[in-house]
């Protein structure tokens, strides 16, 4: 038998025994290292006769690759063998609860007004703001309600002076005259706010949002506003089908008037937007009243429009369900939780109102 | 206002069922807002005969009566009335029925032990009149063959409640409403020829209207009906004004209600005998004094206008009359009013006294002028057909003509406002059933306006009378067009959204409150600002308008930890108040986080949360928002209301902007006052308007990508330095040795105590040293090195700790 063949022999009995990571190294070196048997036989290459070298070097690398794939296989499962039962050890229940953490919410009336903006920016209005508390005239005498008219006793108003000259506005139209006097039609906008009157029951709190309403250019009449309240009512409630009505009404900055009213119906306790024979008001509405586009220097022989005002707060009440204003304001932790939106939630166009 | 249909019947023809009217009267802006059945359960209330009375055994006052109601067997009643006693005939009510003035449900009832079948009834509790004396009393004669059946003949139609807009006085009276119906095509307004008053006799009463600089009255009807007899009103009337929910009172009174109701002409009547030698009206001197109908005292302000004779103030006109000379069933001879006060007048008089009546609803409205006559005559006629009696001429005293309006009307009007078109003849129909008189002048419709309409003014509302007439269905939807032209937020509403949902991204609950509140909590937090009181609040616990959201928020997070909740945190994000005047506001996002972090966790250590965490939150949403934190600078003025310790004043850039933020402790001693149990509260101010808007938009590009790969080094640094010098000055120091290689420095152990001299604190910092042109050798970094320890030395007096 050659040297080789005993050499091979030899180290694949013994690297057949169970052997530590120390020992197969040793095992390595005798054959692999400066001195190695295998090394060594390398060295004699050169001085084996011309034609046996061939089969010689052959042979020989046969058997060093495959000594060699053996002890890198023994190596391997040995650190595979430590690896595993490293991984055993450190196995955790990891079913323990995660680390805290705090979620926090939108407010329903937030997002709902979010939702208004988004809806109305599709159709090309604008936000626009104003101060919460006003002077009488933006707050009524602009609006063509002057002093000692009957109208102003629709408004428990909050004032804050002896004179009745500064006030809590008492609705979101006085926006309306802020937009208009700044600068020239055409106006397109919306103002969603906060407004106060002195009342306070189970269906009415002393604070509120509204969102107001204002288009005016030169040939905007009521077919517009009722496309555009139809548009925004349907979008609102993300459903195609809903019964609308116009009805007259009066409004002293507004000449024609109407309220909208919605069908609905009560199912199983819950109230369904959209179909159904009774009938909820949402707002109200109707043209610029001449008075105010004068008021405002805009020109009535040339520009007119529609405006609207509709109540925020009832608007989320309606559409997620919740039965109690006065909560809206409450604070209460468990129902901010209840009724709030992850703030990841942003109404947005290309992915809609909702989730 | 209140009506029924049968009222309406009297001015309308129609044979429309009542859910067709109720449709309609909402279709054309008399909106519906209840309907009530005042009918149910009428017909049990019967006609009963008492056939025996005995006294309760254990009350003196009670008698058991046994009534006959027309049934086999006789009923036991137990009654309290002195009047009940046998061969009475009267009303009797079972089990059952609802008592119309208590609204009350009948039971069978043990009254002392005795058992009792229902109630025998007073007028006062059928709501027939105010008379609780006793038990009703029917005419025997009358009566004795209706025994058993129902006392209230006709089945009353129901009640229907409409809410009339302030404009449409006309609609006050029920022939308002019935001709608004008939022009809507929902039947025929009936033609009513009034009984003239063929009277030769002279109203002797003399009425002056006084020259004043702003007389309220401008015409005074007046009619003088004598030796009349005052009585209850026949059943026809009662029951007319019991259908609309009206107390029967006298005959007088009752026709002057009628009329008023029925065409919305209020009058006034006076016990003639009671006026000392004539009528003045005037305006009243200042500290006058007379007792109104409704029995109360009113010292009256000057210029208000009354009516009054030699003896003093009689009413006040248009609004209530007095007690000096009201009429009573006494009253033989009668003088009737019919007049028009001015709306402003009478809204301005009634708002000052808090009066409020059904003739001042009305006045402030405004009243037909030309009513003056017919609804004299009407109510006079009446009381002569009722009490007898004989009737004046009227008198009417005026010092302005009315004038009718006139308006030139383009008919083109109605279809630029609306939309839509309707024929010339079907305008011409509408106004003319409304009672508008028409003349055509060229294009235009020369429109005289019925003098029941002072709301109808100009050109648009007639728009408004024939698109409400035609019906608000005929507007046709006009889709809008999906175009946007301008940004539909400005950059400060971007960045509210923005703020409010990166403050609630970091574990935050919105809450939204009231922008007023308990001046108790705002006294804490207004700091230097002025406390802006409502004249009028709701409660005095909503009293002032906030100077900080956190008054709020701290009462509401207090219920919440009383609610057992004790980690929270909540924000606000809306309008602060700094004065009465417009503008004088501003918005800021607030927050309050309380409680602990890791409470109870089987992992982490518990600990309180504390300014670090709150700053996290507020130096987060800026850097968020892109503002850029190597900017920002810190202080600690603080408001009062933060702990003075801990608590900071946060600027986006030092020097140049104002303050964008503040955090901080709550103030101890405020938590004790306000008795709010929690661990640790902490909170933050971000000031919305005081935040530098971003020039760049995100849509611009973007800075030049520009980043080292050379290798970075790392070097620790410790200083003592004194407490009072601040980690933010040391970490400036070094940023400022050379900016362009030092790349970041984090602080990493602050350290006082053992080994460290007192008033000293050991600052740990490490600093990253990275070239953007190469990769640093061991003698630039010693150079930096030497430079870094030499500065900091310098500018703040630190030692290197060796």
């Amino acid at each position: 038998m050659s040297d080789l063949k005993k050499i091979k022999n030899e180290f694949l009995t013994k690297l057949k025994e169970k052997l530590t990571l120390s020992e197969i190294n040793e095992i390595k070196s005798n054959l692999f290292g400066k001195n190695g048997l295998i090394s060594s036989q390398f060295k004699k290459i050169g001085s084996i006769a011309e034609n046996e070298r061939k089969k010689f070097a052959s042979d020989l690398n046969i058997i060093k690759d495959e000594l060699q794939e053996l002890i890198d296989y023994k190596i391997n499962e040995i650190q595979n063998a430590e690896i595993n039962e490293k991984l055993e050890k450190e196995k955790i229940d990891v079913t323990l609860p995660e680390r805290n953490f705090l979620r926090g919410k939108i407010h329903p009336v937030s997002q709902t007004i979010d939702q208004i903006s988004s809806i109305f920016s599709e159709i090309g209005f604008c936000v626009e703001e104003g101060p919460d508390v006003e002077n009488e005239y933006n707050n009524f005498t602009a609006l063509n309600t002057p002093d000692n008219h009957p109208a102003r006793d629709m408004h428990d108003t909050f004032y804050l002076d002896e004179k009745k000259e500064k006030l809590l506005r008492t609705h979101t139209s006085p926006v309306q005259i802020r937009t208009m006097l700044k600068d020239t039609p055409p106006f397109k906008i919306i103002a969603p706010g906060r407004t106060y009157r002195s009342d306070s029951d189970q269906t009415h709190s002393p604070m509120f949002h509204q969102v107001e309403g204002l288009h005016i250019d030169e040939n905007i009449n009521m077919g517009h506003l009722k496309g555009c309240l139809n548009y925004f009512i349907k979008e609102f409630f993300e459903i195609d089908k809903i019964k609308m009505r116009f009805r007259p009404s009066h409004f002293p900055f507004t000449e024609p008037s109407a309220e909208v009213d919605i069908g609905y119906e009560i199912k199983d306790g819950k109230i369904i937007i959209g179909e159904g024979d009774q009938w909820l008001e949402i707002l109200g509405c109707g043209m610029v009243h001449p008075n105010v586009l004068k008021n405002v220097k805009v020109d009535p022989a040339k520009f007119q429009g529609y405006a609207f005002g509709i109540g925020i707060d009832r608007l989320a009440m309606l559409k997620y369900g919740i039965n109690d204003l006065r909560a809206f304001f409450d604070c209460d932790y468990r129902w901010i939780n209840h009724y709030g939106f992850d703030p990841l939630d942003v109404p947005t166009n290309y992915r809609g109102l909702s989730r | 206002m209140k009506i029924t249909f049968d009222w309406l019947k009297d001015h309308l023809i129609t044979n429309s069922k009542e859910q067709k009217l109720l449709e309609q009267l909402t279709n054309i802006g008399l909106e519906v807002e209840s309907v009530e059945s005042l009918s149910t359960g009428n017909e049990l209330f019967k006609v009963a005969k008492i056939i025996k009375t005995e006294k309760h055994p254990n009350a003196d006052r009670l008698k058991i009566c046994d009534v006959n109601i027309g049934e086999k067997q006789v009923k036991k009643v137990v009654c309290g009335a002195d009047n009940a006693r046998k061969g009475l005939i009267t009303i009797y009510a079972p089990p059952g029925a609802i008592i119309p003035k208590t609204k009350t449900k009948l039971i069978v009832a043990k009254i002392r032990d005795v058992t009792s079948y229902g109630m025998l009834c007073s007028e006062s509790e059928l709501n027939l009149s105010d008379e609780s004396d006793g038990i009703i009393e029917l005419p025997n004669s009358k009566y004795e063959k209706s025994i058993g059946k129902s006392y209230f003949s006709n089945p009353k139609s129901n009640l229907i409640d409409l809410s009339i807009t302030p404009n449409r006085s006309d609609c006050l009276g029920v022939r308002g409403i019935a001709r608004d119906l008939a022009a809507s095509g929902f039947g025929k307004l009936k033609d009513i020829k009034e009984k003239k008053n063929k009277s030769k006799k002279k109203q002797n009463l003399k009425v002056k209207i006084n020259t004043e600089k702003v007389q309220g009255c401008s015409a005074f009807g007046s009619c003088l009906i004598t030796n009349v007899t005052n009585t209850e009103s026949p059943q026809w009337l009662k029951n007319k004004l019991v259908s609309i929910g009206q107390k029967p009172i006298s005959a007088i009174v009752d026709i002057t209600n009628y009329v008023m109701f029925d065409i919305n002409r209020p009058l006034h009547a006076y016990d003639a005998d009671r006026i000392e030698k004539k009528i003045i009206v005037r305006n009243s001197k200042s500290g006058e004094q007379f007792t109104a109908l409704d029995n109360k005292d009113y010292k009256l302000e000057s210029d208000m206008c009354v009516i009054s004779d030699h003896k003093g103030i009689l009413g006040l006109g248009g609004i209530i009359g007095g007690t000096r000379s009201g009429t009573e069933l006494s009253t033989k001879n009668v003088l009737l009013e019919a007049a028009y006060f001015d709306p402003k007048s009478i809204r301005k008089t009634a708002k000052k006294l808090n009066l409020d009546t059904d003739a001042k609803f009305r006045f402030e409205r405004g009243i037909d002028p030309l009513s003056i006559e017919v609804g004299l005559n009407k109510a006079a006629l009446l009381i002569k057909e009722i009490c007898g009696g004989e009737i004046s001429k009227t008198d009417i005293q005026k010092i302005e003509l009315y004038k009718n309006k006139i308006i030139k009307f383009d008919p083109y009007l109605f279809e630029k406002i609306t939309g839509f078109k309707i024929s010339n003849k079907e305008m011409i129909k509408i106004l003319d059933d409304l009672g508008f008189e028409i003349k055509k002048d060229k294009k235009y419709l020369k429109l005289t306006v019925p003098s029941w309409r002072p709301d109808i003014l100009q050109g648009i509302d007639i728009v408004e009378e024939l698109v409400r007439i035609s019906g608000y269905e005929k507007i046709k939807i006009i889709d809008p067009i999906k175009k946007r032209t301008k940004s539909t937020l400005n950059k400060s509403q971007k960045l509210f959204h923005f703020l409010q949902r990166a403050i609630a991204s970091k574990g935050y609950l919105e809450a939204i409150t009231w922008s007023f509140t308990d001046s108790k909590y705002n006294d804490h937090f207004k700091d230097k600002n002025k406390e802006i009181k409502i004249i009028n609040p709701i409660s005095s616990e909503l009293g002032v308008l906030r100077n900080s959201i956190f008054s709020n928020l701290i009462m509401y997070l207090s219920k919440n930890l009383d609610r057992g909740f004790k980690d929270l945190s909540i924000f606000e994000i809306g309008p602060i108040f700094t004065g009465i005047n417009p503008g004088e506001q501003s918005t800021v996002v607030c927050g309050l986080s309380a409680g602990k972090k890791n409470r109870l966790s089987w992992i982490d250590n518990e600990r309180k949360v504390d300014v670090f965490d709150i700053k996290k939150d507020v130096v987060q949403t800026l850097v968020e928002a892109g503002y850029n934190s190597d900017n920002f600078f810190i202080d600690t003025e603080t408001p009062n209301y933060y702990h003075p310790g801990k608590s900071g004043r946060l600027f986006l850039n030092k020097g140049k902007d104002q303050v964008a933020a503040y955090f901080g402790e709550i103030h101890p001693n405020i938590l004790k006052k306000i008795d709010i149990k929690t661990e640790s509260l902490v909170g933050f101010e971000i000031l919305l308007e005081n935040l530098r808007l971003p020039k760049k938009n995100l849509k611009d590009q973007k800075t030049n990508f520009i980043v080292s790969d050379y290798q970075k080094s790392e070097r620790d640094f410790a200083f003592i330095i004194n407490k009072d010098v601040s980690s933010q000055d040391l970490i400036n120091a070094v940023s400022n040795v050379d900016q362009n290689l030092i790349s970041n420095i984090k602080v990493f152990d602050v350290y006082e105590g053992e080994n460290i001299p007192e008033n000293k604190k050991s600052i740990a910092i490490s600093v990253t040293i990275q070239s953007l042109e190469k990769t640093l050798n061991d003698s630039d970094l010693e150079k930096i090195n030497k430079l870094i320890i030499e500065t900091v030395e310098n500018k703040t007096g630190a030692k290197i700790r060796s």
